[in-house]
């Protein structure tokens, strides 16, 4: 493997947006980084901010590994990146209108028709329909690493339910909180708008049906799912109802939310469910988690879903090397930031290149998240690579494979000190009447010296993400 | 408010009334076997169970029943829905779904109370006393009640968890007293005697109110002057009358601040009004148990109302 880009230096240089941060490291004892380190802990517990596992024993209810060294990006570093996540948004909800109508891009014949008509996240019940303001996905998360000063690579996008902008948010505060002085000597660019641009983006798609402030909730699976605190976190930061299926219902052509002075009409909610339980009677029947109904209220203009039903077609992993073709196609402009280099074993030509240089290469399956089941080819044993050979050969469909990047890396507090550990960031961006997007992002942390699996069911922890000022 | 949201609150303080209650019931039960009674030692314990409807579930898994597996079923055990681990679970889940309609303060003394109750499962139970057991669970609910009655906003949902409190706090005052009555006193001509006093002095305990009682009424204890303290004295704070009045006083805010009236109020008032009009007398003529089931059963009858008017979601 090629050395990898460690962020805070260049030829042996602290590079400027790091430069306060050296100082800051040095004038810091062991002993106050450990009692600081002690003191983020306790406050994250506190607050209640954990990462629910249920069913593997232990304590239910873990805290995600927060490093306080912060991650810095300069004002121009940003203002490539910012431009480029909003180009993506809007490249993907153009594709999204276009192939739930009249499929022009596939007409044109730069994508396969197979690829996107007969994908499992391609919704044939929302064919012909047009959300509110011509968006599908409002919140688009895109997954980007570095691998040197000026590269930077899309690792995938996702359109449907991104999770982690509480640690965003909760990260930024522990740090005010513990550090002061570094927000007073460095200028750097606010994230807490983040609840008010999110509240004003699921405003502006009310359904058409809405004649008065619109009623936003929150639709969670429930308590037991993973991400409850960060559903309950957001709801509580808006000053909306976190509901779960139960507490909703349809009468008529509107869909109401259960209280304790009546039924009381919702007219956005902001799901964090999958299209397959949102409602069993159009989807999967056995799901106990939707609100029976709920399609027929949305595609009558009753009742926005943010993200919309079959948004998920557009972060499909196969699809994702045809997004820079989506960019030059619906906006005429060139990508502002660049996909990682991907084969499709789908393609008999991609097939045999993977076969070929397997032990090299990051194999994912197509609809896997959270870092399971994929294979990095040079952290395997040869007969895990085997192994992995033979599913791959069984459904070639299902897998994509990219070259192993050598992902940047930051420094990183580490029991022995500090230490470059590597890095992705994930940004959110908001589409809606406009397109939002909050300078920063979340940082995830891959905190075993080595590993490029920064997931947080996978030993990730997270940092602050610092955009500077101009 | 989110029906959902009105019943998680509601339960967090039935669930924190009832681990109490559970400690009190352990503590009477502990204190009555030490009494050199006729029965001995067995009939203190089943006497208890059946008080708390529980006699069937126990014999299933426990067999003949003892202190040390009474102990079990009433703290420890997460088959027993009402055992002190049970619902300091359950109300600390219940906090964490509702997170936010809590303070930091409240959501602190719930999770304190839940990892304790994990270390405390943790340790040897040669080395855990009864005593400390049951200071430990009133100690916590009473933390759990400081911080809601110090910094919680008075909305509605403050309304939903006192409610839930007095609610509970009535039913287990009543089921209390009930043991120690009905089940406890092995013949009516053993009322006014020395056991029957024993007994009652017995419950007092229990229900912290020993000294009250002393500073209330003075002389002798009689039964007349304890059923006046337990059921019909506003100043007692579990007396049947005291919980009554809370709920329908925080049913009346709701209802003001809903700006409309329910059945619920209109049945909370009527028990208030019932039980303001009753005297130590006439209950005793009632016969003391058929006037707690009829309690109990009223009680059970408003919570329902309350059920289905506020926290199911079902009214349209």
């Amino acid at each position: 493997m090629t050395t990898h880009f460690n962020e805070m230096y260049l030829n042996g240089e602290v590079r400027s947006p790091y430069a306060r941060l050296e100082d800051w490291t040095r004038s810091m004892p062991a002993e106050l980084r450990i009692q600081k380190q002690a003191e983020a802990e306790a406050l994250f517990r506190r607050i209640g901010i954990t990462f629910a596992v249920y069913g593997e024993g232990g304590d239910p209810d873990r805290l995600i590994p927060f490093d306080m060294f912060p991650r810095v990006f300069t004002a121009s570093e940003w203002a490539r990146l910012e431009r480029g996540i909003k180009q993506r948004a809007r490249a993907l909800n153009a594709f999204l209108v276009d192939v739930y109508g009249r499929g022009e891009i596939v007409r044109a014949g730069r994508i396969p028709a197979a690829l996107v008509y007969q994908n499992e996240a391609y919704e044939k019940t929302v064919v012909g329909f047009i959300p509110p303001k011509g968006v599908y996905s409002h919140i688009v998360g895109v997954d980007i690493v570095r691998t040197g000063p000026n590269d930077f690579f899309v690792l995938e996008d996702n359109c449907r339910t991104p999770s982690g902008v509480s640690y965003m948010l909760e990260s930024r505060e522990m740090m005010m909180r513990m550090f002061p002085d570094l927000f007073r000597e460095n200028r750097i660019e606010p994230v807490d708008r983040y609840h008010e641009l999110l509240r004003r983006t699921l405003n502006s798609v009310a359904p058409v049906k809405c004649d008065r402030e619109p009623t936003v909730v929150i639709l969670t699976p429930g308590h037991y799912n993973s991400a409850y605190y960060e559903h309950s976190f957001l709801a509580d930061l808006m000053g909306v109802e976190l509901v779960e299926g139960a507490d909703l219902f349809v009468d008529g052509a509107f869909v109401y939310m259960r209280t304790t002075e009546g039924p009381k009409r919702v007219d956005v909610i902001y799901r964090r469910l999958d299209d397959a339980f949102i409602d069993p009677l159009c989807y999967r029947p056995d799901s106990m988690l939707g609100v029976p109904g709920l399609m027929d209220v949305y595609r009558s203009g009753g009742v926005s879903i943010c993200s919309a039903p079959g948004a998920g077609v557009a972060d499909d992993k196969a699809v994702y090397t045809y997004v820079p073709e989506m960019v030059r196609f619906y906006l005429g402009e060139e990508p502002i930031l660049n996909n990682v280099p991907t084969w499709q074993c789908g393609k008999a030509d991609d097939l045999k290149y993977v076969l070929e240089h397997l032990a090299e290469l990051v194999v994912k399956e197509v609809h896997g998240s959270g870092g399971y089941g994929m294979l990095v080819g040079p952290k395997c044993t040869k007969a895990e690579v085997e192994a992995f050979r033979l599913k791959i050969v069984a459904d070639p469909g299902n897998y994509i494979a990219q070259p192993t990047l050598a992902l940047s890396a930051t420094p990183t507090f580490v029991e022995e000190g500090i230490a470059p550990r590597h890095v992705d960031l994930r940004p959110y961006c908001l589409v809606g009447e406009r397109i939002e997007l909050v300078p920063g992002g979340l940082t995830r942390v891959a905190l075993k010296e080595g590993s490029l699996v920064v997931n947080s069911s996978q030993g990730g922890g997270v940092k602050d993400t610092w955009v500077l000022a101009e | 408010m989110l029906s959902r949201t009105a019943a998680n609150l509601y339960w967090i303080a039935r669930y924190m009334e009832r681990a109490e209650t559970a400690a009190r019931l352990l503590e009477v039960g502990a204190r009555i076997s030490l009494l050199p009674t006729a029965q001995g030692y067995r009939n203190e314990w089943d006497s208890l169970l059946r008080s708390i409807g529980a006699t069937g579930a126990f014999a299933a898994k426990y067999g003949e029943p003892g202190q040390r597996d009474i102990e079990s079923f009433l703290f420890f055990d997460r088959d027993n829905p009402s055992s002190v681990a049970s619902c300091i679970t359950s109300a600390r889940e219940n906090g964490r779904i509702v997170r936010t309609a809590l303070t930091t303060q409240v959501w602190d003394a719930l999770n304190t109370a839940f990892q304790e109750l994990r270390n405390i499962e943790a340790t040897p139970r040669s080395e855990l006393e009864l005593s400390r057991l049951t200071d430990w669970t009133m100690r916590h609910a009473a933390m759990v009640r400081g911080a809601i009655d110090a910094t919680l906003l008075r909305n509605d949902g403050y309304n939903f968890l006192n409610l839930g409190y007095y609610l509970e706090r009535g039913d287990a005052t009543a089921r209390l007293m009930d043991v120690k009555y009905y089940v406890l006193l092995p013949r009516a001509d053993y009322v006014g005697s020395g056991l029957d006093n024993d007994q009652w002095i017995m419950l007092l305990r229990a229900l912290s109110a020993h000294r009250a009682f002393h500073w209330a009424y003075g002389g002798e204890v009689t039964a007349g002057k304890i059923a006046h303290f337990l059921i019909l004295n506003p100043q007692c704070p579990r007396s049947l009358i005291t919980c009554v009045a809370g709920a329908n006083n925080h049913l009346s805010r709701i209802a003001k601040l809903y700006g409309r009236q329910s059945e619920a109020q209109d049945k909370a008032a009527a028990l208030q009004a019932m039980l303001e009009s009753e005297t130590p007398e006439r209950i005793f003529e009632e016969g003391l148990h058929e006037f707690l089931s009829r309690f109990i059963r009223e009680t059970a009858s408003l919570a329902g109302t309350v059920v289905d008017t506020y926290l199911s979601g079902d009214m349209l």
